[in-house]
């Protein structure tokens, strides 16, 4: 049982990003549980969600104590990172935070998501790189399974479609690196 | 049938639809208003009524006609627009007419938060309007229970004439989860209501009335529906155990908090502390059997109720504990929800006090 907590600044993609992990583990066979923290937010506010894969029956859907951070942005980096199970991953986004989670008995991704995007094609699939990093590191779900689901998504956006898949290509690549 | 990715309150609308439903009316309150949102949507594509009423009020008195002439009929609101609905809920409930409310309690009182509660245990398992009436209430804690409760919901009103509530946290309403559908239910497979309002057309006159004036009318009338809860209660009762059979101490909690005592549970176990677990999956009637047969077990020394309140279904347990064993109590509110590791320490603190 993996439980992932994605977070950032609202409009960054934070829930989509945790919408995809959630449709392909469901694909996969595998139990999900997707949990949006909904409090009164607004637009430029914070963004999270709770995400859990797993090969049994998921019983708590919280994730107060996640396996994966995905931070996307410096307060979220410094909010959430204190929480991460020890031995966990967090992947932060570079461009816009800074990396020190004052721990090390985590290991820290500084993916520069957002300069990744850009080159991309557009600075908002920053969610996308992230989630290549964590694919390619953890192997949660396969690969196909994500980009089947851009593939759905954006099925009448082939523009919005490239610049995901190759976002989220930029971020398997950069583990490879 | 494969499964799909659906919200707690889609899965609510799908499982209302699929039995049958076509008339819902609604008003909108955070955080139940993906509800109407799916409905305004869906009940036309199915030839059915939706109408965002003028307030919760008017939206249980629509829900009051509807199904009064027969029609499958639901209401939707979140706590302080179901305490609007209260008069009406109970004037249905003397009508005798089934239909289904669905509640996605917040945390109260008054407008208090929209972040997940269940303060709202006592007025749907005790009454909550006026006068001697129940509800079947049934509390879901998975988005496949929330769309496969509110399907049974429409059977079970229909089978006893009363009206049925599913009484969900906010975050069943929020969460996401793989949901089978049940297949679309036939309409002319729902039995005939022999005595809905349906329009004359050859047929005996009917009444469907709330006001019974007369004392020597209206006990019996009240007598033949309590008559009907004491079957509900001999026939409806459901709950879920997991490891009672050695359990020392016993959590209990109902909806998605239920959910996460089970974690809680499994990691006492884990820790070499023989914990049990029960999740009552009907509120009304209360499955006070279930209880009693776990107290009566001489391993169990003490139980620990957890609830986003201060302590409503605690008295329900501690009436079907009946005193053999100690009832502890863990409560958050204000919209916090426990996690696994507060439980944990409550259940070890109720087991300490009780050695």
């Amino acid at each position: 049982m993996i439980r992932i907590l994605l977070a950032g600044q609202g409009g960054q993609g934070v829930l989509s990003a945790g919408r995809f992990l959630a449709e392909s583990g469901l694909h996969e066979g595998k139990e999900v549980s997707y949990l949006p923290a909904y409090g009164p937010e607004m637009r430029g506010g914070t963004a999270n969600c709770s995400v859990i894969i797993s090969d049994e029956e998921i019983a708590s859907p919280l994730c107060n104590e996640p396996d994966v951070l995905i931070a996307l942005n410096a307060p979220s980096f410094h909010k959430f990172a204190p929480r991460v199970k020890s031995g966990g991953i967090i992947i932060v986004n570079g461009s816009i935070s800074d990396s020190f989670a004052g721990r090390d008995d985590v290991r820290v991704y500084d993916v520069p998501a957002n300069d990744l995007a850009i080159e991309a094609g557009d600075v908002r699939s920053a969610n996308m790189i992230a989630l290549g990093v964590l694919v390619e590191e953890t192997g949660l779900v396969r690969k196909q399974s994500i980009v089947n689901c851009l593939q759905e998504k954006f099925a009448a956006k082939p523009h919005v479609l490239d610049c995901n898949r190759s976002a989220f290509e930029a971020g398997l690549a950069f583990v490879k690196k | 049938m494969s499964k799909i990715l659906l919200h707690g309150t889609e899965a609510i609308c799908e499982g209302a639809i699929r039995n049958g439903c076509r008339a819902f009316f609604g008003y909108p309150i955070t955080p139940q208003n993906e509800v109407p949102e799916y409905m305004s949507v869906k009940m036309p594509q199915v030839g059915g009524t939706f109408v965002q009423a003028e307030s919760e009020v008017a939206a249980i008195n629509m829900v009051y006609g509807a199904a009064g002439a027969g029609v499958r009929a639901m209401t939707s609101s979140s706590s302080p627009g179901v305490s609007l609905k209260q008069e009406g809920i109970s004037y249905i409930a003397c009508a005798r007419i089934p239909c289904v409310v669905v509640n996605i309690m917040r945390a109260g009182p008054g407008l208090g938060g929209i972040l997940p509660a269940q303060g709202d245990y006592f007025q749907a398992t005790k009454g909550g309007g006026h006068g001697d009436y129940h509800l079947i209430v049934l509390a879901p804690s998975s988005v496949q229970e929330a769309c496969d409760f509110t399907y049974r919901a429409f059977d079970l009103a229909d089978k006893y004439r009363v009206p049925a509530m599913i009484l969900a946290d906010g975050m069943i309403g929020q969460l996401m989860e793989p949901v089978e559908l049940p297949p679309m239910r036939d309409l002319s497979d729902i039995p005939e209501k022999p005595w809905a309002t349906s329009g004359h057309y050859g047929k005996d006159r009917r009444v469907l009335n709330s006001l019974l004036i007369k004392p020597e009318v209206l006990e019996p009338h009240v007598n033949e529906l309590q008559k009907t809860y004491e079957q509900i209660q001999a026939n409806e009762c459901r709950a879920e155990t997991l490891l009672t059979e050695d359990a020392e101490v016993v959590l209990t909690a109902y909806g998605t908090v239920a959910r996460i005592c089970k974690s809680a549970a499994l990691t006492l176990r884990k820790m070499g502390v023989k914990a049990g677990w029960i999740r009552p999956v009907t509120v009304f009637p209360f499955p006070a059997q279930t209880y009693a047969d776990v107290a009566a077990q001489g391993s169990v020394k003490a139980f620990l109720d957890v609830e986003l309140s201060l302590g409503q279904m605690v008295e329900d347990v501690r009436l079907a504990v009946d005193g053999r064993k100690p009832v502890a109590f863990y409560g958050r509110t204000g919209g916090n929800v426990p996690d696994e590791k507060e439980i944990v320490e409550a259940a070890l603190k109720a087991l300490e006090a009780n050695k």
